[in-house]
């Protein structure tokens, strides 16, 4: 379900790290050593056999590298804002092993041979595992089901019409029922169109005053309670697309706690901002859904706290400059992410401490990785070595230096962060230091 | 079977019992499919003979009325009530008045009128027969409404399955498709639990009703367990435009089609018909000496004269009646 080009194992050691892997109950200074990219060792190395490369960790963090389940990748049709290649580059400088790419491209990844030939580009330029999402409907219209027991079979990792709600609950049902047969589950973008319709800005004093066409909480939460109780009647696991409203965090609990298998992501923008950033009218903080207000963003810092909501995802979606170099109404929705998630909230939900470290790294990592069902990155012998190193004590301003994607369209350009990638490792070999 | 009351009922002094129908399986318990079968057997036997006509029926009325287009269950019925010497009489709802919008019901007490012996009725909503038993006083037989029951196809089925197999109980059939729209799978699983056969449902998950007392899977290497594979055909005219039950036909063929790689040698396949050759059933298999499908026709002739007898005398097929086909 993953496709990379799968090149290198490198082997070498990582000295008097501290590392931290929540789920292996590890939070200790230890070597690690990595050969042939498989970890081999874990403890004092041994300094008669460190002929190979050696990379100093101390006073460095040292964690299961990370996984983000929803980016975009612009490919097929906008390989001007981003590449499967320049997506996963500035995904492996973003401490990530591995991304899940959303089908909502042109045209949309909605065949098996549309899917067959992404599959084929990632063999060849991927820097990371990337995994790719197919559409639930045909040209994600809503309209008709995707043949998703062929998509499955070519290798799609799980299905959304993320971009747009499905709108029909009535074709959302057969959707659920007919994609049990492949085992993969669905992504849902829950947006009701008839209250959202002209919205650019949360529903709220800012837009009012800003005289935006508010988008209210209502449109997602509405959505977000429509689509668990339908997942709940047919007892079929669901994943909730960038949650944002405090309302469909609360529908999500409630879900959760009776039984039902529904997951949830939560961006880096909507975690660390609230609407009031809107006021600079700056392009880069406009993306779907908007921006919310405090009470929003306290209740998602708090479910991401109590594991309700189980991983963070950048919804990384680049646009080209001219698109975003407009008037605020007239930009595009979608903001850049991949390769600031880590310092952004760590420098704006652990370092205040609003969330632990432990917290964070888990929901970057495990968390998303068990939503989909895909290997879990972990710090144990035997393992594939999927590392992140990061340098909590770096300073860096985003932007200094040249982005590794395509697009800079980040809604922190400019902003000085805390805590750096120092080297990430994916599948067994050494992809960004 | 079902006994009726008719409206008028409550104002008639206190008589026979009121008429015996074949509207559902649920009508029946198992002796009545054993006395049908044995009846039908009988009449298997008298087709055998020179001189194929029986006078049993003799001057009774059988009115055929469909609703909806039929090939395999409008002859049968009509050759059925032929053999037993029975006058018959086809209303078929297009070129009748039904076309000028005259109601099931004003349709039913016109033909009543004639004083029928049997109204079979096919129509394409469910619990049209058991208005037409309401308003006329006729015996009436379902040939198949809407999505609910198909008795006299099941009845047929069991007929086959014993003539092809020897047995009934113990038995385990996988039936496959497109099991909601079904009316015959309904009938089947009915029939089935009644004679002690093994049912598997298979299908896309969003063409099997979950609430069916009956196993289901998706999973179609379910069918190498089965003794018989009864294949349904894809109902394209009962799914609302839109309704997306499958992605596509060719996605449906490729994961639940009959093909002869998903059997085993020698594994029965059967089909109620009209079949989508290369949709639900691949045509090597359609015609292969496994496939039952044309004894499943045949069957259908003498167990509708089972049925016809059997509602007009509510007794196993007699000496006497087998005497009069000798004479005959």
């Amino acid at each position: 379900m993953l496709f990379w080009k799968n090149g290198r194992a490198d082997t070498l050691t990582i000295r008097r790290a501290h590392v931290v892997d929540p789920t292996e109950k590890i939070d200790e200074i230890l070597d690690v050593t990595i050969e042939d990219g498989v970890i081999t060792r874990l403890g004092p190395s041994d300094p008669s056999r460190l002929e190979h490369r050696v990379v100093d960790g101390t006073g460095l963090v040292l964690a299961p590298a990370f996984v983000d389940p929803h980016v975009h990748l612009r490919t097929p049709g906008r390989e001007d804002e981003e590449t499967i290649a320049s997506g996963t580059a500035a995904a492996a400088a973003g401490g990530y092993c591995a991304v899940l790419a959303m089908p909502n491209t042109d045209p949309v990844v909605d065949s098996a041979a549309t899917l067959g030939a992404l599959v084929e580009t990632a063999r060849r330029e991927a820097e990371v595992q990337v995994g790719f999402l197919a559409a639930i409907t045909r040209g994600q219209r809503g309209e008709e089901l995707t043949e998703m027991a062929e998509l499955a079979d070519a290798g799609a990792v799980a299905f959304s019409d993320d971009g747009v709600p499905v709108a029909s609950a009535g074709l959302l049902r057969r959707a659920l029922q007919y994609a049990s047969i492949t085992g993969r589950l669905l992504a849902l973008h829950c947006e009701e169109p008839t209250l959202s319709r002209g919205g650019h800005v949360h529903e709220g004093r800012v837009a009012a005053e800003l005289g935006f066409a508010g988008y209210p909480s209502l449109a997602e939460s509405v959505c977000v309670g429509r689509d668990l109780a339908i997942a709940a009647y047919e007892n079929q696991p669901v994943h909730i697309l960038h949650l944002s409203a405090k309302e469909s965090v609360e529908l999500l609990y409630r879900a959760r706690a009776a039984g039902l298998r529904a997951s949830a992501e939560v961006t880096p923008h909507h975690l660390c901002l609230t609407d009031e950033a809107v006021r600079s009218l700056d392009p880069n903080v406009k993306m779907n859904p908007p921006l919310r207000a405090e009470r929003d963003r306290a209740a998602l810092v708090e479910a991401l706290r109590d594991g309700t909501i189980e991983a963070i995802a950048t919804d990384h979606a680049p646009h080209a400059a001219h698109e975003k170099e407009v008037p605020f109404e007239d930009a595009p929705f979608g903001v850049t992410g991949l390769e600031t998630a880590f310092a952004a909230l760590y420098t704006h939900l652990v370092r205040p401490g609003l969330l632990s470290l432990a917290t964070l790294l888990e929901r970057m990592s495990a968390g998303p990785a068990r939503i989909f069902g895909i290997e879990r990155p972990r710090v144990a012998v035997g393992a594939r070595a999927n590392l992140v190193l990061l340098d909590l004590a770096r300073e860096w301003r985003v932007g200094e230096r040249p982005f590794r994607s395509r697009s800079r369209n980040s809604w922190l350009l400019g902003e000085k962060l805390r805590g750096a990638v120092a080297l990430t490792i994916a599948g067994g070999a050494v992809v960004f230091e | 079977m079902t006994r009726i009351r008719l409206v008028q009922d409550e104002l008639r002094p206190p008589g026979p019992p009121s008429r015996r129908h074949l509207l559902s399986i649920a009508d029946l318990d198992r002796d009545d499919v054993e006395r049908l079968l044995g009846t039908a057997q009988s009449f298997a036997a008298s087709l055998e003979r020179h001189v194929k006509k029986l006078p049993t029926l003799k001057g009774h009325l059988v009115v055929n009325l469909f609703y909806e287009s039929s090939t395999r269950t409008s002859s049968s019925f009509e050759l059925a009530a032929k053999r037993l010497s029975a006058d018959t009489l086809t209303v078929r709802a297009a070129g009748s008045s039904v076309d000028k919008g005259e109601s099931l019901k004003d349709t039913a007490l016109t033909l009543g009128a004639y004083d029928p012996d049997v109204i079979v009725i096919r129509h394409p909503h469910v619990g049209a027969p058991q208005l037409v038993a309401r308003v006329t006083a006729a015996h009436v037989v379902n040939a198949g409404d809407g999505t609910h029951q198909h008795p006299t196809q099941a009845l047929l089925d069991l007929y086959t399955l014993r003539q092809e197999l020897g047995r009934l109980e113990g038995l385990h059939v996988a039936i496959v498709g497109d099991v909601l729209h079904s009316r015959v799978a309904r009938s089947l699983v009915e029939a089935f639990r009644l004679v002690g056969i093994r049912c598997t449902l298979v299908g896309p998950p969003t063409l099997l009703p979950r609430e069916l007392p009956a196993e289901t899977t998706t999973d179609i290497d379910a069918i190498r367990d089965a003794d018989v594979v009864y294949v349904l055909r894809m109902q394209s005219e009962r799914m609302q435009p839109g309704s997306c039950y499958v992605p596509s036909l060719r996605e449906y063929s490729a994961r639940w089609g009959i093909t002869p790689e998903r059997l085993r040698p020698g594994q029965k396949v059967m089909h109620p018909g009209p079949m989508n050759r290369g949709v639900e059933i691949d045509p090597r298999v359609a015609d292969s000496a496994d496939s039952l499908v044309t004894t499943e026709v045949r069957s259908g002739l003498v167990v509708r004269m089972a049925v016809l007898y059997d509602v007009l005398t509510g007794g196993p097929v007699g000496v006497r009646a087998l005497a009069a086909a000798e004479v005959a």
